[in-house]
């Protein structure tokens, strides 16, 4: 028993870091065949023509384009693995500052959306699920249809728009507040975004949450306990829900890690900054160093998002402890 | 249409639901923030209380995207041209209508024979440590300008210079090579700002020092950067305590800060967002701008080597319907120069309108009477219309024969085509400047570095560069530009087809701020609110 937990955890970790380095290699190829580099991104098209020889050589040995490719990976791969994410030229911070002040923001943005798309979500679900065929499942069907074809950047532009030309209110035009300086304001800004990504987010969580529940329903225990007089909701809740909770927590465990990818459009329009952003930024900027390593910083991120969610099952079902 | 109004009847109630939950944290988060949100508001006015009757206000001006770099000689993104431009100081400047004026040297004589100019600097000037500006900051900025490792983006329009002398601290001579009428208008950029001979770019990336009006104050990477009046300010002092450039990554989203008054100033670039933002005590103001929008062709590649079918290309278009269908209208159809002191007349070309029948007949003399196809890269992204632009041309060139066989790709790829001259013909978007040598010479003359990009040159050309760059006389170069005009209209050398608008939106409390066509912000000195 402890062995085979022990040989499983060995085989996630082994897997997890060849993930890694594929997607090192991913990102590292894929910026190098994008044309253009930073100096072309940075001078623009007139400037990087004027240019000199001797002039774009120091240019590219600054930005150390004049390095081999193979060179340039394994000397930032191993500055990785020794904590040096490497620095932006354009703004000389280094990219563990930057990642460490946009981080938070991205998780507290993920986790406020998850927890609306399952505040959304699950009751949708259940509404769905308790008369299925009915006038309730098709309106709740309708509104996962709905979060699930509306685009983030037509309902994050159209909330903005409106709120702001006609109530004047944009907490997002305030310059950003992070959590623990301005916890008020921070929140503020945090809530349209959280509540056009989770509304987004509901859609998946609503359906997987609906055919699971359904396929409990039909269980021999749902219906000894209501036969035993439980009433419906309880029947819902504690007995329903709680045994299809499973394949809900895989989703949101996996939203949740696309979340932590950051939300580019959202990030955008709500001006949060955030992971998204910064990889945006870099990629515009042909900042290579910036885009590796965040791209390395959220795919890590999303490997131990999916550990935890093994985890948790474990916790939620006295079944996967068992088998 | 059906189908999107009853999703927006939707989400009326989702809408509302937020709206009130949103109000409610704004009631809530209200008195946490507006202290933070003012501060500098109460500390001023006592300060300079003195100095105005107003006191002066706090502006926040939004834009798209951080400032790449803070370094004057080497920005060239609009951004940051925009914010060091108020940050740094230049010998000349140009005022609302682009004509040269005096900015850090006082008044300037040049020697009978143009090969001498000497400069009186203007007295008493600081740079925002404190330290005081003289002749020896200006030969220590123009000659690292022009030294190659510096890597400056304008040293090209210091070429003729070939020694500068610094003789007393209020003067300055420079020796040049050759008599250069456009290097006063060059020296306006502010590519070629004046820096404290004791800095170095590595500090003043991080801790801009200049003369400007504004001093560097704060800034948050990709967030915001802020400046404050500089009270020793040479020029009248800035009416506005502090200017902060608030980073909103998306146009749309910075029309919702206006809207909801927490930015009072932005520059817009489409005319669709532009438009919503107008009314509500939102004044939006249009600038023609010096960048045009061009079919560029390669005329060192057949068959557009032949002058007859560049003609018929130029003949086939109808400029104003390219405007019209790819930019709603949004500009005004336009000849090689858009600098307004010496604007190309738009009607002075071979077709003055759309001329099908000439177009078939040109292609008939050139032997292409079947018709001929044109391989042309297109760039998307870069700027809103590009595509629809190409394809109005397709479109309409089609008609006479012509077919365009579009090549459109991601920004980096084009430019690398491009800067490659790797195209028989380009949808692009140039920047214009101020000075018609400036914008041209480094394009159409057979030395200039981009003359392989322009795929064309000639003698003629050539000669009448030279002469432009050599004659200081403002009438009589006039004339000679408006040679160059003709001689590139009539060799139907590109397309030029229009320059578009930049949007100047403001909230209603702005007063004093006027756009210039190079999109510069410097009259942001001017500026008041309240």
């Amino acid at each position: 028993m402890e062995t085979v937990l022990a040989n499983r955890v060995t085989r996630r970790v082994v897997e997890a870091v060849l993930a890694l380095l594929g997607v090192a290699v991913l990102v590292f190829v894929m910026l190098r065949v994008i044309p253009g580099n930073q100096i072309t991104a940075s001078l623009g098209t007139e400037a990087s023509a004027a240019l000199t020889p001797s002039q774009e050589a120091a240019l590219r040995a600054y930005y150390g384009l004049d390095q081999p490719a193979l060179a340039q990976f394994f000397g930032w791969l191993g500055n990785v693995l020794t904590g040096n994410l490497g620095i932006s030229q354009r703004t000389g911070q280094t990219v563990l500052d930057m990642t460490l002040a946009a981080l938070p923001v991205t998780i507290e943005l993920a986790i406020l959306a998850t927890l609306f798309g399952l505040l959304i979500g699950i009751p949708l679900a259940l509404l769905s699920a308790s008369r299925p065929n009915s006038a309730r499942d098709a309106v709740g069907q309708l509104v996962g249809l709905a979060a699930l074809s509306v685009p983030s950047f037509l309902l994050g532009a159209a909330l903005l728009s409106l709120v702001s030309k006609y109530l004047h209110y944009n907490p997002s035009a305030q310059g950003f507040a992070r959590l623990f300086e301005d916890p008020g304001l921070n929140f503020q800004q945090m809530l349209f975004p959280s509540l056009v990504l989770g509304f987004g987010l509901a859609a998946p969580i609503m359906r997987t949450g609906r055919s699971a529940l359904l396929e409990v329903q039909t269980q021999d225990f749902v219906r000894t306990a209501r036969g035993k007089g439980v009433t419906a909701l309880r029947v819902q809740v504690r007995h329903v829900l709680h045994n299809a909770l499973v394949p809900i927590v895989t989703m949101t465990g996996i939203q949740f890690g696309y979340l932590l990818g950051g939300a580019i459009v959202v990030e955008q329009i709500f001006s949060v900054p955030g992971i998204g952003r910064q990889v945006l930024i870099g990629l515009q900027q042909k900042e290579y160093a910036v885009v590796q390593s965040t791209v390395l910083v959220i795919a890590l991120l999303f490997v131990l998002v999916n550990l935890l969610t093994d985890l948790l099952y474990r916790l939620i079902d006295p079944r996967v402890r068992a088998s | 249409m059906d189908l999107r109004r009853s999703r927006t009847a939707g989400w009326g109630r989702v809408l509302a639901a937020v709206t009130v939950v949103g109000l409610l944290a704004a009631a809530c988060g209200g008195s946490t923030t507006s202290p933070a949100a003012s501060g500098p508001g109460p500390t001023s006015p006592p300060a300079s209380a003195a100095v105005t009757d107003a006191p002066p206000g706090n502006l926040v001006a939004g834009i798209t995207s951080d400032a790449d770099t803070l370094f004057p000689w080497k920005a060239t993104q609009f951004q940051s041209v925009a914010i060091v431009g108020t940050i740094y100081g230049t010998l000349t400047e140009l005022d609302d209508k682009l004509d040269v004026v005096p900015g850090l040297a006082e008044s300037w004589q040049a020697s009978s024979d143009g090969k001498t100019l000497t400069l009186t600097l203007r007295a008493g000037v600081k740079f925002h440590d404190g330290k005081d500006f003289s002749s020896a900051d200006v030969k220590f900025s123009l000659d690292k300008i022009r030294e190659e490792a510096t890597a400056a983006v304008a040293a090209s329009s210091l070429a003729s210079i070939e020694e500068v002398q610094a003789p007393d601290p209020g003067t300055v001579v420079l020796t040049l090579k050759n008599p250069d009428a456009a290097i006063l208008a060059g020296l306006a950029s502010i590519n070629l700002a004046m820096l404290s001979k004791d800095d170095t770019e590595e500090a003043l990336g991080k801790a801009p020092n200049g003369t400007g009006p504004f001093a560097f104050k704060e800034r948050k990477p990709n967030e915001s950067i802020t400046l404050a009046a500089n009270p020793g300010y040479w020029g009248d002092e800035p009416k506005l305590a502090t200017v902060e450039f608030r980073i909103i990554p998306d146009e749309t989203s910075i029309v919702a800060a206006l809207q909801s008054g927490n930015v009072q100033l932005a520059v817009l670039d489409d005319p669709l967002v532009a438009r919503s933002a107008e009314g509500g005590g939102i004044t939006v103001t249009k600038t023609p701008q010096l960048a045009y929008h061009v079919l560029q062709l390669n005329a060192r590649r057949a068959p557009l080597d032949n002058v007859k079918v560049r003609l018929a290309i130029a003949c086939a278009i109808d400029r104003q319907q390219v405007l019209d269908t790819a930019a709603l209208g949004e500009g005004s159809v336009t000849g090689p120069i858009t600098s307004p002191a010496y604007r190309s007349d738009p009607t002075a070309r071979p077709c003055p309108t759309r001329d099908v029948a000439k177009a078939k007949a040109l292609l008939a003399e050139a032997g292409l009477a079947d018709g001929v196809t044109i391989k042309t890269i297109v760039s998307q992204g870069e700027y809103a219309t590009s595509v629809n632009e190409a394809q109005n041309l397709q479109a309409q060139l089609k008609e006479a024969g012509i077919t365009l066989e579009l090549e459109v790709m991601e920004i980096g790829g084009f430019v690398d085509r491009w800067l490659a001259a790797d195209f028989d013909a380009a949808v692009a978007l140039n920047g214009g400047r101020p000075d018609p040598d400036t914008m041209y010479g480094r394009y159409f003359t057979s030395t200039g570095n981009l003359n392989k990009v322009a795929g064309y040159s000639s003698p003629e050309l050539d000669e009448l560069f030279a002469a432009g760059k050599t004659t200081a006389d403002v009438t009589a170069r006039k004339d000679i530009y408006a040679r160059i005009t003709q001689h590139l209209e009539d060799n139907a050398v590109w397309v030029w087809m229009f320059s578009s608008y930049a949007y100047t939106a403001t909230t209603a409390g702005v007063s004093g701020f006027i756009p210039m066509p190079n999109a510069s912000l410097q009259y942001l000195r001017t500026t008041s609110v309240n």
